[in-house]
């Protein structure tokens, strides 16, 4: 039992690199998404093809494709970088992408009327986006980001490809070090299920303080 | 006589293929309280929104207290006016909409502050204490703190009336102000209306199908079809004299159709 206790701990280590990339990886990924997201309803064309060219070379090529060459390509560029940040760059601008096209749909569902408003009380077009465009949009955008959060942890395992040790990595170590299958694959999967759930709860829990006096029930 | 504070001139503007206003002309003196009238899809609410700079214009040229709306004069030519400009004439005119269009993200206080505090750099407290009495003017200063969902549709529309009276324009544009509320609830903002009207020198421009309120409330009534004021005079003269035959028959319509004239 002692010895399950020490793989345990060694799945418990690739659980917080995990984490760490999910939780590096969704930052950059939220600066990625509004960035392009605002790129492609930019009234400048240029920066609408470079946020339209973005989102769809990073939706289009495998995540795979995209980790090695941040980790095996890049360095014949002049720019190595260590398997973490490889990770977090590929899982970011891929996940980036798809975001991208959530914060787009939801700045254009805010209504018209809106948008007339800010003209009519002269609101400049950053301050209307900044002050009412986007915080109505934001609670447009939430569920989807919980998503494109847990799509982005499930996709880290990716990251084993380029011997970063992840939950997935860890428990394929296990594994060959103790010939068990059922149990380094059961904790990852529980470890993975908890997560997910985690970041379920948090999208929903701030979907609902956001959302607070909108409907003029809940204040 | 002074000058006029609003000049239309020869302003054209189409919908795809449909002629929405076809060489229209007007002109407002300060002050006046001004009642545009007609049929649906006749131009009035169009006009409205082109002083708003809501629609593009296709042609003609417009006036706004001395200055081109939408052209900017250099070297003796009139050029397409750019954002600044059209920045800086919106600072004139302020617009009420028939759906009210509050933020509603913000509470009322919030609603009515926020663009004194972005676009005139009007510190917070100073913001306040205007909005305070503004939404006392209206009726609601005990709503600061609500949410627009937790208001009737006749607060909702007070307080975008106080919201776009926050930027002090000097005309001011109602857009069927009182048609997406319940019967009960449009005397309280027709009542909101009148008190601005008498406490106020604004110019104010009122598209409406209250042709109760209309004949009280305006000096002069412009009567829209088709793109074109057909028939224009004092409440008394167009709603107890039309002369023309296309305004009797649309008066005669919004009469069979129950409403007070």
């Amino acid at each position: 039992m002692t010895q399950w206790s020490g793989y345990l701990g060694l799945i418990l280590q690739g659980a917080l690199v995990t984490i760490e990339l999910t939780l590096m990886g969704s930052v950059l990924a939220l600066i990625m998404a509004f960035l392009a997201g605002m790129g492609r309803v930019s009234r400048f064309f240029i920066l609408r093809a470079i946020a339209t060219a973005y989102i769809e070379f990073f939706r289009g090529t495998s995540i795979f494709v995209q980790l090695f060459w941040a980790y095996f390509v890049l360095p014949f560029a002049g720019l190595s970088l260590t398997p973490l940040q490889a990770g977090v760059l590929a899982l970011a601008l891929n996940v980036g992408a798809y975001a991208a096209e959530v914060v787009r749909g939801a700045i254009l569902s805010v209504g018209r009327e809106q948008y007339e408003a800010c003209t009519a009380l002269n609101l400049g077009r950053w301050q209307g986006m900044r002050h009412v465009i986007l915080p109505q949009a934001l609670l447009v955008m939430l569920p989807t980001f919980g998503n494109n959060a847990i799509e982005l942890l499930k996709a880290t395992s990716v990251v084993s490809l380029i011997s970063l040790a992840d939950l997935t990595f860890q428990a394929q170590v296990v594994r060959s070090q103790t010939g068990s299958t059922l149990m380094p694959f059961l904790s990852v999967l529980i470890i993975y299920f908890a997560l997910a759930l985690i970041i379920s709860w948090g999208v929903r829990t701030l979907e609902r303080r956001m959302a607070r006096g909108l409907d003029g029930v809940r204040v | 006589m002074p000058a006029p504070i609003i000049k239309v001139d020869a302003i054209s503007k189409s919908f795809g293929a449909f002629k929405v206003l076809d060489g229209l002309s007007m002109q407002v003196m300060p002050g006046e309280k001004l009642a545009l009238i007609g049929p649906s899809g006749s131009g009035k609410t169009t006009i409205l929104r082109i002083l708003m700079t809501l629609e593009k214009i296709d042609g003609g040229h417009i006036q706004v207290d001395g200055e081109q709306l939408y052209h900017v004069e250099r070297n003796g030519q009139l050029l397409a006016a750019d954002e600044r400009h059209l920045a800086r004439m919106r600072q004139k005119i302020g617009m009420v909409f028939q759906l009210f269009n509050l933020f509603p993200h913000k509470c009322v206080m919030d609603n009515v502050t926020l663009a004194p505090m972005l676009t005139k750099g009007v510190a917070r407290a100073a913001a306040e204490k205007r909005a305070m009495e503004l939404l006392d003017m209206v009726g609601l200063a005990d709503k600061a703190k609500a949410m627009p969902a937790q208001l009737s549709g006749g607060q909702k529309q007070r307080v975008a009336i106080a919201r776009a009276l926050a930027l002090s324009p000097k005309i001011m544009l109602f857009d069927e102000v009182t048609s997406a509320l319940d019967p009960e609830l449009v005397e309280e903002v027709l009542n909101v209306m009148r008190k601005l009207a008498a406490e106020t020198d604004m110019t104010m421009l009122l598209v409406t199908h209250e042709m109760g309120f209309a004949h009280d409330f305006a000096d002069r009534v412009l009567f829209f079809d088709r793109g074109r004021i057909v028939e224009e005079g004092k409440p008394d003269e167009i709603f107890r004299h039309p002369k023309q035959e296309r305004t009797q028959s649309f008066l005669k319509k919004i009469i069979a159709a129950g409403h007070r004239v």
